[in-house]
């Protein structure tokens, strides 16, 4: 008997958990000639904004021990290009499509949500209040619970669709920071997004990044983001997405114990682009050599 | 696309500088010059990231054994800059890779018949190989090379073989004329009566230069960059470079492993 990987995950029904990471994945298009998406359980765009935006001065990006830190700062082409140029594509594959999506003022979070809510093609809402590298429309809604949970209500009134909220763990208490979103009315919550970091080049005595400080992602981030999923699991009570450093299907478990109903999958696509599909395989391989009927058994079994 | 590969053979032709031959599958063949591939070096997470090289040469490999059939083969040629390009230097024939490529926008060959000059600067002359052996076909080509020492002047002969017309400066004085191979370049156009068309690849200050003179000359030129990337596909956007009308109010990036890593010079912001 093959293992059953649905998962049923705010409403949203998916073939199995693993999804993609937003701003890992472009819109979709980019890696379809190398994932066959309709193996996976969903996707999530890069984050999207009301207006288009530019993204930060380079140098962007830089590698470090077992990770990647990156200071892109959410360049998108705005929610008309979305509309005109990404929206068609969505609706020729067969897989839900979550939207990441920021603002800077809780008024404009909400009137995206709005806007995203009119798309069928959309399948549910992630909202951004988690990336370390704007100001605005980023971090700054997601250290305050209160801001979080202002973004997170004004959302929740202009969608009907799932709405997953996307944590950051920069910081204090994470688990605060998850109270304030489910009880705002976020459907599900994503963690992590990338922890803050920075490179420095010993020659010249400057930091690599133009940005200076950039988010830290792949495996050196695993250990938090387990630690973190765990913790919220056992204090809130909306379904988890676990991310950050799953490069296999063995890290993907170890989510899904910790409490995870569903993962995604980041940097892991850069390296090998079919490597969420590789993983939703692995897993349902694994379920079956082990004896699992069904990966929602393994949600939070994790035994301490 | 991915494909695992073999390394067929893999020298340092020069102190620090590597070429390596890898068999490719038979789509490969297809490739453009200027296209480059993205190598998983490694296994682990330490390097995590693959690393882009342009592709050098393409060509056939056949085995040596009796009734074996021909592949497509793919050459880089690479320095050793850090970990990555020094695990690479390590491998011998037999090794296997994990390449995703061909990616990006190539070169395009311009008007035949039209003069051809080459410019690179040390590893950047790895994608002008290529482009040289599909220009001599319908072109006169010729090659300015550069570096800082003989050392960085790679694979000459090969170019010479080609039937291209090699200038060769180091700063050093070490080969050729002393001095920057922008120089020799100037040199060679103010001799010209027509027109001609360049093509670079090579350190961001010698394609700045090589941008300003085809912008004086009023003649065509296209330039190979070089970018941090995590993906090679244009879905991380790590590896934008400004464009043309980039200032910091009106920002204008272009993709470099999508969009180029081959660029109209007159494109690009050259401000930086």
């Amino acid at each position: 008997m093959k293992p059953d990987m649905t998962v049923n995950l705010a409403g949203l029904e998916l073939r199995n958990p693993v999804m993609t990471a937003s701003g890992t994945f472009g819109y979709g298009r980019e890696f379809a000639d190398y994932v066959d998406l309709e193996k996976i359980g969903a996707f999530v765009t890069k984050g999207l904004s009301l207006k288009p935006r530019p993204g930060n001065p380079t140098p962007r990006i830089v590698e470090t021990p077992g990770g990647m830190l990156n200071a892109i700062g959410l360049q998108n082409v705005g929610i008309e290009a979305f509309i005109a140029e990404k929206v068609p594509f969505l609706a020729r594959v067969n897989t839900p499509a979550i939207v990441n999506f920021f603002g800077s003022t809780p008024e404009e979070y909400a009137e995206l949500a709005g806007r995203l809510d009119e798309i069928p093609q959309v399948a549910g809402l992630e909202v951004n209040i988690s990336c370390p590298n704007v100001k605005q429309g980023g971090i700054v809604f997601g250290t305050d619970p209160a801001c979080a949970g202002q973004v997170v209500a004004a959302c929740r009134r202009a969608t009907k669709k799932p709405l997953i909220v996307k944590l950051s763990p920069n910081v204090t208490d994470v688990v605060v920071m998850a109270q304030a979103c489910a009880d705002a009315g976020a459907d599900a919550l994503s963690l992590i997004n990338t922890l803050t970091g920075m490179a420095i080049d010993l020659k010249s005595r400057k930091p690599v990044l133009a940005n200076i400080t950039g988010g830290l992602s792949g495996p050196a981030i695993k250990p938090v983001a387990l630690r973190m999923v765990w913790q919220v699991s056992r204090a809130v009570q909306v379904p988890l997405i676990g991310i950050g450093g799953i490069t296999s299907a063995t890290d993907a478990l170890e989510f899904i114990l910790a409490g995870a109903s569903a993962v995604q999958v980041g940097t892991a696509s850069f390296i090998t682009p079919s490597a969420s599909q590789e993983i939703a395989q692995g897993m349902e391989r694994w379920l079956e050599e082990h004896g699992v009927a069904r990966v929602s058994d393994l949600v939070g079994a994790l035994e301490c | 696309m991915q494909f695992t590969s073999m390394v067929l053979s893999n020298a340092e032709v020069s102190p620090g500088y590597h070429r390596m031959r890898l068999t490719a599958p038979p789509e490969f063949a297809a490739a453009r010059a200027g296209q480059f591939v993205m190598v998983r070096v490694g296994g682990g997470i330490d390097p995590l990231l693959r690393r882009p090289f342009g592709i050098f040469d393409l060509s056939t490999h056949t085995p040596l054994h009796d009734g074996a059939v021909s592949q497509p083969c793919f050459e880089m040629l690479y320095r050793v800059v850090g970990k990555g390009t020094a695990l690479l230097s390590t491998l011998h024939a037999t090794d296997r890779l994990d390449v995703l490529g061909p990616l990006g926008t190539g070169f395009d060959l311009g008007t035949p018949g039209a003069e051809k000059l080459l410019v690179g600067g040390g590893v950047g002359l790895a994608p002008l190989y290529l482009l040289a052996r599909h220009l001599v076909q319908q072109s006169p080509v010729r090659l300015f090379a550069g570096g800082r020492t003989r050392d960085d002047i790679l694979c000459i002969t090969e170019f010479e073989r080609l039937g291209v017309e090699c200038y060769v400066a180091t700063e050093d004085g070490s080969l050729g004329e002393c001095g920057l191979v922008t120089e020799a370049l100037v040199s060679r156009l103010e001799q010209l009566e027509g027109g001609a068309e360049l093509f670079a690849c090579g350190p961001h200050p010698m394609l700045k230069a090589v941008a300003a003179i085809a912008a004086y000359h009023a003649i065509p030129c296209q330039v190979s960059l070089e970018g941090y990337m995590a993906c090679g596909v244009g879905a991380c956007l790590g590896c934008v470079t400004p464009g043309h009308g980039h200032t910091a109010e009106t920002p204008d990036y272009r993709c470099v492993c999508k969009e180029g890593p081959v660029f109209p010079a007159h494109e690009l912001g050259w401000e930086e």
